[in-house]
């Protein structure tokens, strides 16, 4: 017996649909407008990665890893950077690229202040956890359904729904980090008579940062991860060729692009993790250890 | 001049507690309001005077950090009043209130409280980069200060490389920067180990003599606040017990809690010739002759009598036999008939410092003043007392402070 049968089934959703309908009528002038943005930042952060020839970009990429971490990893990213040429996916990655970067810009641009304000209010952060546990628990492909109704295919709806899952760890992050400095440095900063906003930029953000950082690799991380699903819903990059690789049971493209997505995302979390490292509050410990 | 002052003051954490505090001032226990709160601090009322050190002791939970958290306001009282100077921080703006701290107290932190990615000179200045002094003048002033406390040459090391002591120099010398008159340390030395400790206290001291600032100070730490405190108070589940110098603490405890408390401490070290001394039985002037001193020594019952000047200035010591032979003799002048058998002490002396004395004659031992005039004397018997604490009774409900040093630090 189900439950329709009794006819107690509850009509969520079909509230939802009626919601997005009616965000869609409300709102449908300010996703213009988000669209119109997204593609334009998507756009162009693309242009700048995969006009200039391959060998440009990737040594430019790799003088980043030089100046972050050192020469193994310039050499290493090199080489990746390499292999992803020579299995003819470079415009592909740079796509994906571009696609992530947007995404976690975006993302952490509304997580870390977010993180702030519940690290700073029990309230905001009691409200704060159930939105990003939904955000993160829901299947991506059920909150990508509305998301296709109202940005149509293309690049826009795979970087909102990218920024949707990994928006979570960005907040949880920074308000961990902020919660977590030391409560007698903070009375320090009150002791002698700094102001909250002094506080927030001398003290807790700097002794945060490792923390921070870690929210910033994560961000990115899950950002990557989405890039297959992204390219369902027809966003151009490495995820295209792992869905058309699946569809035609092509194990071969299937391969290269993913090998791809894993290099990149290698290059992506050595590079964000050095730069954790890199932190001063991370230094100044490493002095000790030393 | 009062630095600070606290009248009635009550803290409560919780639900509650404005409930609770009008229960507490009803005659509640701490234990009764319960529901309605956590009753931090208690009714506390003192003053601290222009350039005195204040010690606030307790256990951890007897409500001292908070109460001193309410002084520079990271606090609001939930009643009564705190008034630093003419300021009342119960209804102080938040921009006022940061302006006091800025210009009249700073305070030391228990576990230091340094930014742990700036420079040790930086950190010395962060009170002055916030009162926006130029950068020169804050460099000049924070390095002023960490050569008052002994850092100079570290100036451009980071916190992590010093060792716990120096960086609880570096807090000091923070707050010494900020040149604010009172100065809050909440178990500032605590988190140090025994040696370093000590050396800590001794250069507060030492500061102290020279910078004269009014100090409130917190330890759980009797010995700690015996050896800074000009005045003590005492803390237990949130009420102030008792107010008092160290020297009223040990000798008249308000009550069993507080003697408890005392009972390990090492009386000799804190109490002095004048709070044990007594009425010297016989003393003579030296205008008088040998017939006047045996009167004296037979009328007080004693076997030697006092030699003092017409302005009481301690001439010496007379022995029964040394004067009975003396007027035997025929002599007149008593000055040349003292004995130098006995050592006369001052009467700021620790009593440590009278055993020696003590040990070399019977007799008691003589107190000078300043000027060397006879104040009182010592028996032996009275210097053994004064060792003893005053009797506690055994039954009593209250918890033995034996695991003093054991507590985790409030």
């Amino acid at each position: 017996m189900s439950a329709t049968d009794l006819e107690l089934r509850l009509p969520l959703g079909d509230w939802v649909e009626a919601g997005v309908d009616g965000l869609i009528a409300t709102f449908g002038g300010f996703f213009d407008l988000v669209k119109t943005v997204l593609v334009a930042c998507f756009d162009s952060l693309e242009l700048v990665l995969a006009t200039p020839p391959m060998w440009l970009v990737a040594l430019v990429l790799a003088a980043m890893a030089f100046a972050a971490k050192g020469w193994k990893l310039a050499v290493g990213a090199l080489v990746g950077f390499v292999v992803v040429q020579g299995v003819d996916q470079w415009d592909n990655a740079m796509a994906t690229l571009a696609l992530v970067l947007v995404a976690s810009v975006i993302a952490l641009a509304i997580g870390i202040p977010l993180g702030i304000w519940a690290a700073r209010d029990d309230r905001v952060s009691r409200a704060v956890r159930p939105v990003l546990d939904f955000m993160q628990t829901m299947p991506a492909f059920v909150y990508l359904i509305p998301v296709v109704i109202i940005f149509l295919t293309g690049a826009v709806p795979g970087i909102v729904a990218t920024i949707v899952f990994a928006l979570a760890p960005g907040v949880r992050f920074t308000e961990l980090g902020i919660r977590g400095v030391d409560k007698e440095v903070v009375e320090a900063g009150h002791a002698f008579g700094s102001t909250p906003g002094r506080i927030l930029r001398q003290i807790q953000i700097p002794l945060a940062l490792p923390t921070i950082m870690a929210g910033v690799n994560q961000v990115i991380m899950l950002a990557l991860s989405m890039v297959v699903i992204a390219g369902m819903v027809g966003a151009d990059g490495l995820g295209r060729d792992v869905v058309s690789a699946l569809s035609r049971v092509n194990v071969s493209l299937g391969f290269e692009a993913g090998l791809s997505v894993v290099i990149l995302a290698i290059y992506l979390d050595r590079l964000t993790s050095a730069l954790a490292d890199r932190s001063p509050v991370a230094r100044a410990m490493r002095v000790t250890a030393a | 001049m009062t630095a600070l002052r606290a009248e009635g003051v009550y803290k409560v954490f919780g639900r509650r507690p404005a409930e609770a505090v009008r229960r507490l001032q009803a005659g509640q226990t701490r234990d009764e309001v319960k529901d309605h709160g956590t009753a931090a601090v208690i009714d506390a009322s003192f003053e601290v005077a222009d350039g005195e050190t204040f010690v606030v002791m307790g256990l951890s939970g007897s409500g001292k950090s908070t109460l001193i958290r309410m002084l520079n306001g990271l606090w609001r009282p939930t009643a009564g009043r705190i008034l630093l100077g003419d300021a009342d921080l119960s209804t102080i703006t938040p921009r006022d209130l940061r302006a006091l701290r800025q210009r009249r107290v700073s305070m030391v932190f228990q576990h230091f409280a340094l930014l742990p990615h700036r420079t040790i000179i930086d950190n010395a200045a962060y009170p002055l980069a916030l009162q926006d002094v130029d950068r020169t003048e804050r460099r000049r002033r924070a390095g002023e200060a960490l050569e008052m406390v002994g850092l100079a040459g570290w100036e451009d090391h980071l916190p992590s490389e010093l060792s716990g002591g120096m960086r609880q120099r570096v807090g000091l010398a923070r707050a010494l920067a900020a040149g604010t008159d009172v100065l809050l340390m909440d178990e500032a030395f605590s988190a140090l180990d025994p040696l370093i400790r000590r050396e800590m206290q001794e250069q507060l001291l030492e500061l102290q003599q020279t910078l004269g600032k009014t100090i409130v100070f917190i330890t759980h730490d009797l010995n700690e606040a015996m050896h800074l405190g000009d005045r003590i108070a005492v803390m237990r589940d949130g009420r102030i017990v008792q107010i008092g110098t160290s020297e009223q603490i040990l000798s008249d405890p308000a009550n069993d809690y507080v003697a408890q408390f005392v009972a390990d401490v090492d009386r000799t070290r804190v109490l002095t010739a004048r709070s044990v001394m007594v009425r010297p039985a016989a003393v003579v002037t030296t205008g008088a002759g040998p017939r006047v001193a045996l009167h004296e020594m037979r009328a007080a019952q004693a076997t030697a009598a006092y030699l003092v000047d017409r302005d009481r200035t301690l001439r010496g010591v007379l022995r029964d036999q040394d004067v009975v032979a003396a007027q035997r003799a025929g002599t007149e002048s008593l000055v040349d008939l003292t004995c130098d058998e006995v050592t006369p002490v001052h009467v700021d002396a620790l009593l440590a410092d009278v055993f020696a004395p003590s040990a070399e004659t019977p007799l008691p031992v003589p107190v000078i003043d300043d000027r060397g005039r006879l104040v009182g004397v010592i028996p032996r018997v009275t210097l053994l007392e004064a060792m003893s604490p005053p009797v506690v009774e055994p039954s009593s409900p209250d918890p033995a402070p034996a695991d003093e040093s054991a507590a985790v630090p409030a």
